[in-house]
């Protein structure tokens, strides 16, 4: 288990490394950059008039519409990437049933995803 | 030599490794960013920088001084801490991607046996660093730009992933050492040209490449920095590093995306000719002339994506989503499927 861990430590340390120098870069224009703010310089750029609302303002439904089929759509690449890896290393007969059963998941979720394309919400218009 | 197998040594090889990659990359980023301004000016009938350096070869090093020197500006309305952990979160999540990609036979940081997974991981998560930034900013563009980004690469993602599978189908690992060498011999044996899947595999590279282009916010699907419409869309608020920081992690990904290209149908490092004539020369050097073929086809595939956004006008958002979820998503959904009744039933 351990060794098996180790593999990921390269990665971790990778992670630091790089978060190192983004940290760095950052310090570097902080340091020897001029610094001279000034109300108009820090406001919020518009096109040339004062900002009169918030920015955080309400958006489409539809950016959330596709956040929830991204996850419905991600999850299903999740599910297969086990079931493409070991597919090949399976003796013919389990293959043959591993596959039908993947096929029968597929035809559900491409029943869905019918569905939510009539239901127009792949529109954008 | 006792010294490199305790766990001080093992940690010293581990960061020299490491330090060698994000080096190399930096440096081949520069000038592929010089590359990619020459091609787009060579397009477009004009010279590009030429005067920085011989040939303007030193462009991208003078632009990064230039970034160090100047101010960081936080938006009065930001939230500060958040405005500079986005860029810090792109940068560190372009970079580690390129802790799993073997660049030749051994060389590569971690060779852990779920790479693939780990690469579509990594750059799901690189959607954060953009939506915080847009959202840190309180800026009216940034905060569109942000959603429409947002929204577009979570649309492709899920085609890369299903592209994904079918290559993992083909090669039966995820390791991408292993998916590699699968494609090992002749030109012929590579994903994309092998016979017969090759009716899927290459539909297949072509959707892999545009939804990469999307991936990373590139023309033609640049429409979360649409400059008529939105300015610089996530970035409008960002100067000085952070903007750099956002800068290097699009284009380090943007080669990261090349490299996933060349390791999932091109054959990776392998040169497209059986190998075996290397095996009486030192192994150092047969490495190193595989990783050079291995960078000749990142440097195809950034050399096409750079001509891409030299000659291909962009989309409008709604052909955008049309495009992802109506055309790419149920064709890499059916070649899934496909690929895999050929795998069980072709092959027995």
């Amino acid at each position: 288990m351990t060794a098996f861990l180790l593999q990921y430590l390269p990665i971790l340390i990778f992670l630091g490394v790089a978060a190192a120098l983004g940290v760095v870069f950052i310090l570097a224009a902080w340091v020897l950059a001029p610094k001279h703010p000034d109300p108009e310089k820090i406001s919020a750029y518009e096109c040339g008039f004062n900002a009169f609302e918030d920015a955080r303002m309400k958006f489409d439904v539809r950016f959330y519409l596709v956040s929830i089929l991204f996850i419905i759509f991600d999850l299903e690449a999740a599910f297969l990437f086990p079931w493409a890896t070991s597919l090949m290393h399976m003796p013919h007969g389990v293959a043959v049933f591993a596959f039908w059963s993947m096929m029968a998941f597929l035809f559900v979720l491409a029943v869905g995803f019918v569905y939510e394309w009539k239901k127009g919400a792949l529109e954008w218009e | 030599m006792d010294f490199w197998t305790t766990p001080g040594g093992w940690t010293l090889i581990t960061l020299g490794e490491i330090v060698l990659v994000m080096v190399g990359v930096l440096i081949s980023l520069a000038f592929l960013l010089l590359a990619d301004r020459k091609i787009w000016a060579g397009v477009q009938m004009r010279k590009g920088p030429n005067v920085v350096g011989p040939f303007g070869l030193l462009q991208s090093f003078a632009d990064f001084f230039k970034f160090m020197l100047k101010e960081v500006i936080i938006p009065a309305g930001a939230d500060r801490t958040t405005f500079l952990l986005a860029p810090l979160i792109t940068f560190t999540l372009a970079f580690i991607g390129w802790a799993v990609v073997p660049f030749a036979p051994g060389w590569v940081v971690s060779n852990i046996n779920v790479g693939i997974l780990y690469l579509l991981a990594v750059s799901g998560l690189g959607v954060y660093g953009i939506i915080i930034g847009g959202w840190a900013s309180n800026s009216k563009y940034p905060f569109l730009g942000a959603l429409r980004s947002a929204a577009q690469m979570v649309s492709y993602e899920v085609s890369i992933g299903f592209v994904i599978i079918t290559v993992v189908l083909l090669a039966g690992s995820m390791n991408l050492s292993a998916i590699v060498e699968h494609q090992a011999g002749w030109i012929w044996n590579w994903h994309a040209f092998r016979f017969p899947t090759l009716v899927i595999m290459l539909p297949m590279m072509g959707i892999f490449f545009f939804s990469a282009l999307a991936e990373t916010n590139r023309p033609p699907f640049d429409l979360t920095e649409a400059e008529s419409e939105l300015v610089a869309g996530f970035q409008v608020e960002y100067s000085s590093t952070p903007y750099l920081l956002f800068m290097i992690g699009e284009y380090c990904n943007i080669v990261l995306m090349c490299a996933m290209l060349s390791i999932l149908f091109l054959g990776g490092w392998n040169p497209g000719v059986p190998v075996g004539f290397m095996a009486s020369w030192p192994p150092a050097l047969a490495s190193l002339l595989l990783f050079v073929v291995f960078a000749l086809k990142i440097v195809f595939w950034f050399f096409m994506f750079a001509m891409v956004k030299a000659i291909v006008p962009r989309y409008r958002y709604d052909q955008l989503m049309r495009l992802g979820w109506k055309v790419f998503l149920p064709t890499s959904l059916f070649a899934v499927a496909l690929v895999a009744a050929w795998k069980v039933f072709g092959t027995a």
